[in-house]
């Protein structure tokens, strides 16, 4: 009986995609170190991209990735699920299909075998929905469970969607509600609802395969998967790799509402906080609601895909979208850099 | 008096929650040792219709919410 009772959450400091070093405090730790370089490193860790990408062939290359965190949901399985979809967005997001993933697991000497071996279920599970296969891993022994996935995936070298290449005019779009973050971070006092909990639940365990699979039909021109440095913190990457400007529509953004209430009482993550700390000398608010900023900033664990999309293109693609994703948004539009700030609340 | 020092968030909103739900204090002083708590205690207190100010003590801080 005791097996089924175990909380995952609770042997864990913070939640998911929110324990995340913060993207400031990340390239202080690279400084310094040398970058070698290699014609065929189409994308490497220099860029901040969501994965690196390695030139085979003229018409092959290699999408890699890796990423992992402590529990994000009490029950085994779930927690498994949300690792490895997680995990596989990242190649999504560079317009690439997952094929290769290992296993990469922390647990404490005393967790029951069953949740292990649940866990690894759910990382298989979602794995081979996404139609790639798990092949190894490695494990070892910790006090603080962790789980995700190392994955390879393929892409044509002319078909990657960096986040650096949004053009003016671009329409953005995203594809999942904003404030997982929130309501996970008050599910650890039991603050979110049943049903709150639930949605995060399903946003998490959604493979970005359908947003990806409808983005290559159309002419994308930037793609990134908001996750640990929230919305805002991955826009402003995109706005500074692509050098440009972006006006966000905030009223278009699909806020869960019972994440603004937590917000408004003050049950926000510290990876929130780390986001703002971060992005905010580049956004310029208007007069948008403090609550409603605090969600754009809110981490999100495996979220949407946020693409930059041809405007002659817009309309189809996110008519589309509209069938196949969980919460097709049109959320802003992008311009020519015109110095000083990169974000327009609006 | 709240002392929420050695929690993390989102435990110390609630402790404050739990003493204002049940005491409604005119005053009230809260003690955390984090900057995330400060902020959220902070938003918190605002939206109960609180004054807020924070003073560091040490490697803690002390937030006075006042009505």
């Amino acid at each position: 009986m005791e097996e089924n009772n175990i909380k995952l959450t609770k042997l864990a400091k913070c939640a998911g995609c929110g324990a995340k070093v913060g993207a400031g405090v990340l390239s202080q730790l690279l400084e310094g170190i040398k970058v070698h370089h290699d014609p065929n490193l189409l994308v490497g860790f220099d860029k901040s991209d969501d994965a690196s990408v390695y030139k085979v062939s003229e018409d092959l290359a290699l999408v890699q990735t890796v990423d992992f965190f402590p529990p994000i949901a009490d029950d085994p399985y779930t927690f498994g699920q949300i690792a490895a979809t997680n995990a596989l967005s990242d190649v999504y997001a560079m317009g690439g299909e997952p094929k290769l993933c290992l296993n990469i697991m922390a647990i404490p000497e005393s967790m029951p075998k069953d949740a292990v071996h649940q866990l690894l279920r759910g990382g298989y599970d979602k794995v081979y929905e996404a139609g790639a296969l798990i092949t190894g891993g490695h494990s070892i022994l910790d006090d603080e469970p962790k789980y995700g996935l190392c994955v390879t995936g393929f892409v044509h070298p002319d078909k990657i969607l960096t986040n650096a290449g949004a053009r003016p005019g671009d329409v953005l779009l995203f594809t999942k509600p904003i404030g997982i973050g929130v309501l996970t971070s008050a599910a650890k006092a039991d603050m979110a609802s049943k049903a709150g909990m639930e949605l995060a639940t399903r946003m998490m365990t959604t493979l970005n395969k359908s947003a990806r699979d409808a983005m290559v039909k159309y002419n994308v021109h930037s793609c990134t998967d908001v996750t640990g440095f929230g919305l805002l913190g991955h826009l402003c990457e995109m706005a500074q790799g692509s050098d440009v400007e972006i006006t966000l529509h905030v009223d278009a953004i699909d806020l869960i509402p019972e994440s603004l209430e937590l917000a408004k009482m003050g049950i926000l993550p510290a990876g929130m906080y780390r986001n703002r700390t971060f992005a905010e000398p580049w956004v310029d608010a208007g007069d948008t609601e403090l609550c409603k900023q605090d969600l754009l900033y809110d981490p999100q664990t495996a979220g949407g895909l946020l693409m930059a999309v041809d405007p002659a293109d817009a309309d189809a693609l996110y008519a589309e979208l509209k069938g196949v994703v969980p919460s097709a948004q049109w959320i802003g539009t992008v311009a020519e850099y015109q110095g000083g700030k990169r974000l327009f609340l609006r | 008096m709240v002392d929420a020092r050695g929690y993390s968030c989102p435990m110390p909103v609630v402790m404050v929650q739990k003493e204002v739900k049940k005491n409604a204090p005119a005053t009230l002083e809260v003690l955390v040792d984090n900057q995330c708590s400060v902020e959220n205690v902070t938003r918190y207190g605002m939206g109960q219709g609180y004054q807020v100010k924070v003073t560091q003590e040490g490697q803690d801080f002390r937030l006075t919410l006042s009505k």
